[in-house]
């Protein structure tokens, strides 16, 4: 039977001797860390302090929603699970319309605000701030504002999407196409295409597979915020959603967020299988 | 000395053109089923939005008269006077988004902690028993299905109005998203470190501690930073349901037609977001430099 060898102590020592960088505790790296922790948890306190938090409201709270959580079994549909599901139904229309919009918006930006597209760095810089600040304002925002122009509905809440999703799909677009492989656009150029030839037949093909995928990733999460869309009056299930949770109808909240997690998960399995397929068609 | 290249064959050519005007027809074909399964979704979902071309070209003047109605009246005689008139609120509103950053910074963190401490049960590699993994994931799926302003609805009717109930909200749905990418970290690292911690006879908070952690901490805290930046914008419209923020001054104004105000906290929060968003940036890319 074989022994394992321990080391003995001088051969330790020895070893400690002969690397010492190795066994030296690294006091300052101990006090950035420390300090660090200290600062995030002491920031933390005053957060807490300052937003009042307590710990009675919390106890009493978690009780509530305790009793929240019962009332809500059995999830029931009331016997409006139709006027649900024409809810949700709405929700996706939002979703796929804004999503749709904001790619059609952001194509053509997207090719200002690559740097390898348009050299000129005013034009791109410019491009790239706008879609920025369009970016930082969030869905329900924009909401509101549509809700001003075209009244309550779904449609306001489609082009909130619409202009929410134009800010970041315009961003990621032309990062896609900065990312892009030279050699196309140059083969393009030399054979003596123009700058329009070059973008068609050595940019856009190599970007598209990626742009559609992309696309199909903000359909996914726009299918959610659809969902909260309608708090602001702006369509979709939203609007069942806040009127119920006020109301205190929790066995058909429940059910209406059963509802909404099955289809998310039914839009993210297929698109998830479509992204596969497209990226893959890609590489082969 | 001139080279000719002979032609090829008719036949041969014929063959040729003939394969390559049927692999174009195919991919045509194909692009334009893709197309028309596109419109047709489009007509459907157009009719059940109610999207109403002919309002919104009748209206869209109105968006641009509404953003012209909204931004205030500057001269340039009166520069400073007319800002300061603009800005009147200024000490309200920063300390209104003084609170929605301390909401964001708050949640994140109290997100960021569940989800550390959920995703080593969560990842396939480490996680100790299957029943555990699967537990975790699919609790991680549902804090980051339900969206944020859903949980902060409830909570508002359970803890009361106020600042608090938009940081809980915040915090669980920062764990299902944060969770989720913890995991997925954690599930591409080196097994080597792991494996001669184990075979030395580390028990497995110490293989967490040693193998795992220093290959994952970089990236943990890059992805906390980019989920500031989103809770940021996500606490800027928890006060719409009264949770908290500046969310609830900006529907005050917007409901009741405070033009020029709603002008200046839009302003307010865009500067807002576009700064942590540079901040965060700069922190994740020094981050990932170091490291690397």
């Amino acid at each position: 039977m074989s022994r394992i060898a321990v080391p003995d102590p001088a051969a330790i020592a020895a070893l400690r001797q002969r690397h010492p960088e190795v066994f030296r505790r690294s006091w300052r790296g101990r006090v950035v860390t420390l300090a660090l922790l200290a600062a995030l948890v002491g920031f933390a306190a005053f957060a807490m302090v300052r937003l009042e938090f307590s710990a009675t409201r919390i106890l009493a709270g978690l009780g509530r929603l305790g009793e929240f959580a019962i009332l809500m079994l059995p999830p029931d549909s009331g016997d409006r699970a139709g006027a649900f599901l024409l809810a949700l139904g709405e929700t996706l229309a939002i979703a796929f319309l804004g999503t749709l919009a904001a790619a059609l918006m952001a194509f053509p930006v997207a090719f200002l605000a690559a740097r390898n597209v348009v050299p000129n760095p005013f034009v791109h810089f410019t491009v790239r701030r706008g879609l920025d600040v369009i970016r930082s304002v969030d869905v329900l925002i924009w909401a509101l504002i549509w809700i001003n122009v075209v009244g309550l509905g779904p449609f306001a809440g489609a082009l909130a999407i619409a202009c929410a999703d134009f800010g970041a799909l315009g961003k990621l677009f032309s990062e896609a196409m900065e990312t892009v492989d030279r050699k196309a656009g140059e083969g393009v150029s030399a054979s003596g295409g123009t700058v329009l030839h070059r973008i068609r037949f050595g940019v856009v093909p190599a970007v598209l597979p990626v742009l559609g995928s992309q696309v199909l990733y903000f359909f996914e999460s726009n299918t959610r915020s659809a969902t909260i869309i309608g708090i602001v009056g702006a369509g979709g299930v939203g609007q069942y959603l806040t009127e119920l949770i006020r109301v205190l109808e929790l066995q058909q909240v429940s059910f209406l967020i059963l509802l909404i997690l099955v289809t998310v998960t039914a839009i993210d399995l297929v698109s998830s299988r479509l992204r596969r397929a497209l990226i893959g068609g890609q590489a082969r | 000395m001139t080279k000719r290249i002979t032609p090829l064959a008719p036949d041969r050519v014929h063959a040729l053109s003939g394969a390559y005007a049927g692999a174009i027809a195919t991919t045509r074909r194909r692009n334009g089923v893709t197309l028309a399964v596109i419109l047709g979704l489009i007509v459907l979902s157009a009719w059940v939005a109610e999207v109403r071309p002919l309002v919104f070209a009748r209206n869209i003047g109105r968006f641009t008269a509404y953003i012209g109605q909204i931004l205030p009246h500057l001269t340039f005689a009166n520069f400073g006077g007319d800002v300061a008139d603009w800005y009147w609120g200024l000490p309200k509103w920063l300390g209104l988004l003084g609170e929605t950053i301390l909401m964001a910074y708050l949640g994140t963190l109290l997100g960021a902690a569940a989800a550390f401490a959920l995703c080593f049960a969560a990842a396939a590699n480490i996680a100790r028993t299957r029943t555990g993994c699967f537990v975790a994931k699919r609790v991680f799926e549902f804090c980051r299905t339900v969206p944020e302003i859903v949980f902060a609805l409830l909570f508002v009717i359970a803890f009361g109005l106020g600042p608090m109930v938009g940081v809980l909200a915040l915090a669980i749905h920062t764990t299902g998203a944060l969770g989720k990418l913890f995991a997925e970290v954690i599930e591409n690292i080196d097994m080597k470190p792991v494996e001669s911690l184990t075979a030395a006879g580390a028990n497995r908070v110490e293989t967490i501690r040693f193998a795992v952690l220093p290959q994952v901490l970089s990236n943990f805290a890059s992805y906390g930073l980019l989920r500031f930046e989103i809770n940021v914008r996500g606490a800027g419209v928890m006060g719409f349901v009264g949770a908290g923020g500046i969310g609830q001054e900006f529907l005050v104004a917007i409901r009741n037609f405070y033009d020029t105000d709603v002008s200046a906290i839009l302003v307010l929060i865009i500067l807002t977001v576009m700064g942590i968003d540079l901040a965060t940036e700069r922190l994740r890319h020094h981050l990932l430099g170091l490291t690397r």
